[in-house]
């Protein structure tokens, strides 16, 4: 059905690997040569169902997929609105989402001879994902931390330490995620011949957006046959909701949901402090513009100047100034809507999920829990709101135990 | 025919082999930096690369790294950058000037207004670390269009089937990045560089230069005597970085440039 064709939005990245003006490749010559044998091996193994066979059984079997779709009954009970549920993608093997992304890349990394993997990490969830399937596979892994990430995540430092991974803590620029990932850029141009880059979000140079996204896409998958099951044949959410930071989780449950118009779909960016002009918040599409940086085209925190800004959250995986180039182009045209949620906020709703639910969930979905109980009391009984609990929150509860003036002496 | 293309044609026919001297913009501020960069030609500097501090410099070590850093610290922007060559143009019409960078700091100017701005101040050519050939449309094409060069880098993982998109819209001359990796990494040999060098102008008329390691005039003229000249940066930016006066910089330079012209 040609016209179907045409009015998808799932048919992007063009052969620019743009999405819109957004995503491209702005990457150095020296990297250029192997991005387009990543993306040459991508397109062979998409098509290789042996490859996806490995991948389905290393989802089951060894992250334990699919992850269930909870109905949040007391929290549903509490707000007296829309039926929320929970993607429980937190359940998965090391705690969140970012495993079924590295799964994909490290299978590739494999299939293209690479033996030795670097990544860049900011809570360090994706970190630990990527020390866990190197460990499994046997390869070196050496990830990128800021220095002030190490500090602040170090239980994750240890586990990654304990699955043989290098962390090494990174000093220059301001020591943030964005500075993990300049220098994992570096190590990369240094070692582009044996070293295979595991990118954790759906940004960087084409194709790691679309290969991200398609990776994460399980979440979104999942989402539709799961709530099928509990609501009826045919019945899709009202409404989707996730966190974003780089928005790969966001990207992974949104993306099977794009061409079904009846779904509204929401990314809930870090407000921080509060999305103004003293740019203490993550806000990308709230408060940045577009610019280029790590190999993408896409929204930016950045001066008059086009120089970077550091973002600020109070959740390590949602500070990042940038944002993947598929949100930059949603954002654009509008299929997505795209709003903050600020530290106070996004802590309040920690806080009720550990009370109502039993779920102590990690600070980046606490932001998408936050605006789920903005919006749902408004909303009547028979909408349907599905959000993505991504990651766990056992990684936070130091900086929450801070906040709430909780001393922990251990 | 832009001043890079003069200055190619003069050193040819003179049969010298061309030295390229790299300084970031406002390192360590405004007045050194400028001092230092109208010391450059009479040091023995060919071309003068000037490099525009960004935030986010992926492809650079640390020297260079900490030498932008102090430079946006200093208050250095874009606009600062271009009045600094349009000071130097006052004294030296000749000593081509690329501007070597990051592609943000442009594209948030706005690429059209950025070349006008460019052309009025004198620069020559445009080298821009983060957009490969497959981004020729973003800058590329309209900056020669505008009259500038744009200088694209050649490095060891631009094989043989490649080496003719990378030099498709070239002009200037090709800057061959010697190793893999980053500025002011390992020293090349000029004994390995050499075969590449071949290669690349074998393919191409224009002159190749060769950068990235190179930190001695012992260096410089191993490195310039297999290539049409070489480029150095991070060993003088290190200087810069460690407080040294821009006579005792220059002096450095002047070493390093009589090295290269040995060749």
């Amino acid at each position: 059905m040609p016209d179907d064709l045409i009015n998808s939005f799932m048919n992007g990245p063009d052969e620019n690997g743009r999405f819109g003006i957004f995503g491209g490749r702005f990457v150095s010559e020296t990297l250029m040569p192997l991005i387009l044998q990543l993306e040459a091996e991508y397109e062979r193994a998409k098509t290789d169902e042996t490859f996806w066979a490995q991948m389905d059984d290393l989802w089951k079997n060894y992250v334990g997929r699919p992850s269930p779709l909870y109905f949040a009954e007391r929290l549903t009970e509490e707000l007296g609105g829309a039926k929320i549920y929970m993607k429980r993608d937190e359940l998965n093997h090391t705690g969140a989402h970012k495993i079924n992304n590295v799964l994909g890349q490290i299978l590739l990394a494999m299939r293209m001879g690479k033996s030795r993997i670097i990544a860049e990490t900011g809570a360090g969830q994706h970190g630990v994902a990527t020390a866990t399937v190197c460990a499994r596979f046997g390869l070196k892994c050496v990830v990128y931390m800021g220095a002030h990430d190490v500090e602040r995540q170090a239980p994750n430092v240890f586990r990654m330490r304990l699955l043989g991974a290098e962390v090494i803590p990174v000093t220059s620029g301001r020591g943030t995620l964005k500075d993990a990932m300049n220098d994992a850029l570096r190590d990369w141009v240094t070692n582009v011949r044996d070293t295979f880059y595991c990118i954790g979000t759906v940004a960087g140079p084409h194709p790691y957006p679309a290969m991200v996204r398609d990776f994460q896409s399980i979440i979104g998958k999942e989402t539709r046959w799961q709530l099928e099951e509990h609501e009826g044949k045919g019945r899709l959410p009202d409404t989707i909701i996730a966190a974003i930071g780089g928005g790969s989780n966001a990207m992974g449950l949104f993306f099977p949901f794009l061409d079904d118009a009846s779904v509204r779909i929401i990314g809930v960016e870090a407000g921080g402090k509060g999305v103004d002009d003293r740019m203490e918040h993550c806000a990308s599409l709230t408060g940045g513009r577009p610019g280029v940086l790590h190999g993408n085209r896409t929204y930016l925190l950045q001066d008059e100047d086009g120089q970077i800004l550091e973002g600020y959250s109070i959740s390590a995986g949602l500070d990042y100034p940038g944002i993947g180039p598929e949100h930059a182009w949603l954002h654009e045209i509008g299929r997505a809507e795209y709003v903050s949620i600020t530290d106070a906020e996004a802590l309040a709703a920690f806080q009720t999920c550990c009370r109502l639910e039993g779920i102590i969930p990690a600070l980046e979905p606490s932001h998408a829990l936050a605006h789920v109980i903005k919006i749902a009391p408004t909303l009547p009984a028979d909408h349907i709101i599905v959000m993505n609990m991504c990651g766990r929150g056992d990684k936070d509860i130091f900086t929450v135990a801070k906040h709430l003036g909780f001393d922990m002496k251990i | 025919m832009t001043r890079i293309d003069q200055k190619f044609a003069q050193l040819r026919a003179e049969g010298r082999k061309g030295f390229v001297a790299y300084v970031m913009a406002g390192d360590p501020d405004y007045a050194t930096s400028l001092e230092i960069v109208k010391g450059l030609p009479g040091a023995g500097v060919d071309i003068i690369e000037l490099g525009m501090p960004f935030t986010d410099p992926m492809a650079d070590g640390p020297t260079i790294q900490l030498a932008g850093q102090r430079a946006l610290e200093g208050g250095q922007t874009l606009q600062k950058t271009l009045d600094m060559v349009t000071e130097f143009r006052k004294g030296d019409d000749t000593t081509p000037i690329v501007m070597m960078g990051y592609y943000n700091p442009i594209y948030s100017r706005g690429v059209d207004r950025f070349l006008a701005d460019a052309v009025a101040a004198g620069i020559d050519g445009l080298i821009v670390v983060d957009l490969p050939p497959e981004e020729d449309s973003e800058l590329c094409i309209p900056a020669q269009a505008a009259g500038l060069n744009f200088i694209r880098l050649a490095t060891p993982t631009t094989d043989d089937a490649r080496l003719p998109k990378v030099l498709q819209n070239t002009s200037g001359f090709v800057y061959y990045v010697s190793i893999t990796g980053i500025t002011g990494a390992a020293a090349p040999q000029a004994v390995d560089v050499a075969p590449d060098v071949a290669r690349i102008k074998a393919a191409t008329d224009l002159p190749v230069m060769v950068g990235f390691g190179i930190s001695t005039p012992e260096a410089a003229e191993a490195i310039c005597s297999v290539a049409d000249g070489c480029i150095v940066g991070s060993a003088i930016v290190k200087l810069i970085g460690e407080g040294k006066s821009p006579a005792e910089v220059l002096a450095v330079v002047a070493g390093l440039a009589a090295g290269a012209h040995r060749a």
